[in-house]
């Protein structure tokens, strides 16, 4: 993926605005609520360390239903979708991913009363995650 | 892909309510498919693709995988305790395979 066209980089960028609609079922999301936390600089793009927390007492209306995140650099943007229950005690998930080249992750909440918020941080790449 | 070898780290007692870590990894190359072979073809794609974790039967926390996720996913998430019980984690591969494994934790 090294030396992606701009025009299908910017495709790539389209496609995330396009898949957060469909999450959001068509609702802009707000800021707040939802912290992502990814580095600054990850040196090997194969495995750069993500999570998210969602302020919520997960209990009653105040639920988080599921979290979405986006890689909008990578050539498939979408990264990883969580569900979470009351049984979770907290909206809080890491994992690790991939990522082609220095990009934005975006993390995505849709809570159990419709609400959504998102949150965004860009990540420079050394060496990027999707070679062949 | 042979028997890929489940990790959990999860305490073994909890007091009643309280909410757990609990650290899950398992050994996968979770191949992409974006990449070629020597030859120039493309590698199909074998990712697991979902993961769950349940306690006593009810799902906890549960994961849709896409291709991004590193090899050998790795997830670190949160789980309330009720009362002593077990929690089975499930990994689902893109070929239909499943691996489970079940960790029991005592309320004291």
């Amino acid at each position: 993926v090294i030396g992606l066209p701009f025009d299908l980089a910017l495709a790539a960028v389209e496609d995330t605005e396009k898949a957060i609609m469909d999450f959001t079922g068509g609702k802009k999301p707000e800021t707040g609520k939802i912290t992502l936390t990814a580095p600054e600089i990850a040196e090997n793009g194969n495995t750069v360390p993500v999570s998210i927390s969602v302020d919520s007492a997960m209990s009653g209306d105040d639920m988080v239903d599921s979290v979405i995140i986006f890689a909008e650099g990578n050539p498939n943007p979408q990264v990883a979708t969580f569900r979470f229950s009351e049984l979770s005690g907290s909206a809080e998930a890491t994992t690790r991913m991939r990522l082609a080249k220095t990009q934005n992750v975006i993390a995505v909440a849709k809570m159990k009363d419709g609400s959504v918020f998102i949150d965004k941080k860009q990540v420079k790449v050394t060496i990027g995650g999707c070679g062949g | 892909m042979a028997n890929p070898k489940p990790r959990i780290k999860i305490p073994k007692t909890a007091s009643a309510g309280e909410v757990i870590t609990i650290k899950t990894l398992i050994s996968h190359e979770m191949e992409s498919g974006q990449r070629k072979d020597k030859d120039g073809n493309p590698i199909p794609r074998q990712i697991i693709n979902k993961f769950t974790c349940a306690f006593n039967g009810t799902t906890v926390f549960e994961c849709d995988l896409d291709p991004a996720i590193s090899a050998n996913p790795y997830f670190e998430f949160n789980a309330k305790v009720p009362e002593s019980g077990s929690f089975k984690f499930t990994w689902v591969d893109d070929d239909g395979s499943v691996y489970e494994s079940e960790q029991a934790i005592e309320v004291k």
